[in-house]
């Protein structure tokens, strides 16, 4: 994230039309990455969770909108309160702001800026999913939400990128969301894990991923719209750190694919497709708080280092026997923290900032203030979402009934399946939903059996 | 009449069906079936987690035949299906009771 230079009135940026599209078009970028996410998660799982899978990312697309158009911009990048929290009533609803209003230091729209946030905001609690595979009720989802980006994402953002937020203030480096993005997701997804607990038959039954090609195009996807969430990260500023953070992105995720190839290569005997789409994506992850401070060859160590580590860190989960369904924990937590710490050693000083890392004769400094802003958001971001996990459990329940999970979530949720294999499904078309619904959970519902019981003896009547 | 069974690895479907085309067989039905045994299953690895997938893809065929084609055509489906490595499947025959042509009404043997 761009640090806002201070400027004075006299020589403010002026609007400038290059930076304000090529930010639309990151923006857009940013967007598709949580189609991609959803396809990426919903390939990993089994056939009969496929859809809640993918419903579980887009369900954010809508609400998050409404919630960072509402409130939640002002909350992360209003004005700063005790350096905790922002607030500015004008951004409340994106009424109060002008069309042609700077934002502050740049050379972009308010609007735009207000938009490009959005869709991390979006994408960073759909990330959570992942972890919760299988077995969460649909509407518990979409109230952890809310709960989540208001009490843990729009303070933790404000923290690391408000300009008055404490971890901007100490100097943490953290250029397109490894702390507020992936750490904070991935400790989110820990933290729930650890109060809703495993899925049936987790360790025993084979749990494999149903549709490898769905993985690779959904990676294929993120890799894609990274470029925006990253190079966009610079807002447009026209000092080369944008063209610097595209290129480290690209060659760490190269990096960070062949590590974790070679790595399940001589500890497992083959290079897999699912090893070469979760390569990437660590990649992407490590570089995304790095690329800004590191040197293309820089990025090559952060990447191999991702790599490595993400590969290592997924098998944690059989070891402790927490259940990371699709390795959230795994990748983004690990991934964030890899890379948020790496700028300590890496930061070649010639990137966003002055600030040089250990290797470079830095000292052990700025690796400091990593690690306090490493520490900060995964302890925040764990403790708030496990509370956040077991209010809704104990109020409305989180999971689904264990007869559903097994049975597939896709139908008891959604009402459908994610693949018509025969051709021979059968059945009949009606307008009752509703019953057949209550049916697959095991519910009565009143009235409805009477009703269809009345039709059926009219027919024989007739 | 005879039913015979066989269960056997896919790639052999089309040597299998060309062979029975050959000897005279009337039809045949083909089935996608999964299944293991003697030769168990085979490892696959997702992240590093290892599966024993212990149901192996194989096709199953079965062939409606009058008694006295049956020992000869086991035969032949045997050696259409063999590749000498373990896993190469199992026929079997049973005796059927009846058989009727749907289209006709035939029954018996003319109905084969």
């Amino acid at each position: 994230m761009a640090p806002a230079a201070i400027t004075l009135a006299a020589d403010a940026p002026k609007l400038s039309s290059a930076d304000t599209g090529f930010m639309l078009i990151c923006s857009a970028l940013v967007m598709l990455m949580t189609p991609g996410l959803a396809f990426f998660y919903g390939g990993m799982v089994r056939v009969k969770s496929t859809l809640n899978m993918l419903m579980m990312s887009f369900i954010s697309l809508g609400v998050v909108t409404l919630l960072w158009m509402l409130y939640g911009f002002s909350m992360a990048f209003g004005a700063d309160r005790g350096s905790l929290i922002g607030w500015t009533s004008d951004f409340v609803g994106f009424s109060g702001i002008g069309k042609a209003e700077l934002w502050p230091g740049h050379t972009i729209p308010v609007l735009v800026f207000a938009v490009f946030q959005l869709m991390f905001a979006i994408i960073t609690p759909a990330l959570i999913s992942g972890a919760l595979a299988d077995r969460v009720k649909f509407t518990a989802w979409a109230l952890f939400l809310v709960l989540w980006a208001t009490v843990v994402y729009f303070p933790v953002a404000h923290w690391v990128w408000g300009t008055g937020g404490w971890a901007y203030q100490l100097g943490v480096i953290d250029f397109a969301g490894g702390t507020a993005v992936h750490i904070n997701a991935g400790a989110a997804a820990l933290g729930v894990i650890l109060v809703i607990g495993k899925r049936v038959g987790f360790k025993k039954d084979p749990m494999r991923p149903h549709s490898l090609p769905l993985v690779m195009l959904g990676a294929g996807l993120l890799w894609f719209g990274w470029f925006g969430f990253n190079a966009g990260s610079w807002l447009g500023n026209g000092d080369g750190v944008g063209p610097l953070m595209f290129v480290n992105t690209q060659v760490a995720t190269a990096t960070a694919m062949l590590a974790w190839l070679a790595y399940e290569k001589l500890r497992h005997g083959a290079f897999t497709t699912l090893g070469a789409a979760s390569g990437a994506v660590a990649g992407l992850v490590a570089i995304t708080p790095s690329g800004g401070a590191v040197s293309p060859l820089g990025a090559i160590a952060v990447g191999a280092v991702a790599g490595v580590v993400c590969a290592m860190a997924v098998g944690l989960k059989y070891r402790f026997g927490y259940d990371d369904s699709l390795d959230v924990v795994g990748v983004h937590m690990a991934g964030g923290v890899t890379g948020s710490l790496l700028i300590g050693l890496f930061a070649s000083g010639k990137g966003q900032s002055a600030v040089k890392g250990l290797f470079y004769g830095g000292g052990p400094d700025q690796l400091w203030k990593q690690c306090a802003g490493v520490f900060a958001v995964l302890a925040y971001s764990l403790l708030a979402s496990a509370v956040l996990a077991f209010l809704l459990d104990r109020t409305i329940g989180m999971r689904v009934p264990e007869e559903e999970e097994v049975s597939g979530i896709d139908q008891s949720q959604h009402a459908e399946t994610a693949y018509d294999f025969t051709g021979a499904g059968g059945g009949v078309v009606t307008a009752v939903t509703v019953p057949s619904l209550a049916a697959v959970q095991g519910k009565a519902v009143q009235g409805m059996a009477t009703q269809s019981k009345a039709k059926q003896s009219k027919k024989v009547d007739a | 009449m005879k039913l015979i069974t066989a269960v056997v690895k896919p790639h052999r479907l089309d040597e299998i069906k060309e062979a029975l085309q050959a000897f005279g067989a009337h039809g045949l039905t083909v089935t996608e079936a999964s299944g293991h045994g003697r030769q168990r299953g085979h490892t696959e690895v997702y992240r590093g987690a290892e599966y024993t997938v212990d149901l192996v893809p194989k096709i199953r065929i079965e062939v409606l035949t009058e008694d006295d084609d049956a020992e000869q055509l086991i035969e032949v489906i045997v050696k259409a299906a063999r590749t000498g490595k373990i896993g190469d499947g199992k026929v079997w025959s049973l005796p059927v009771e009846t058989a009727v042509r749907v289209r006709t009404g035939e029954r018996g043997p003319d109905a084969l």
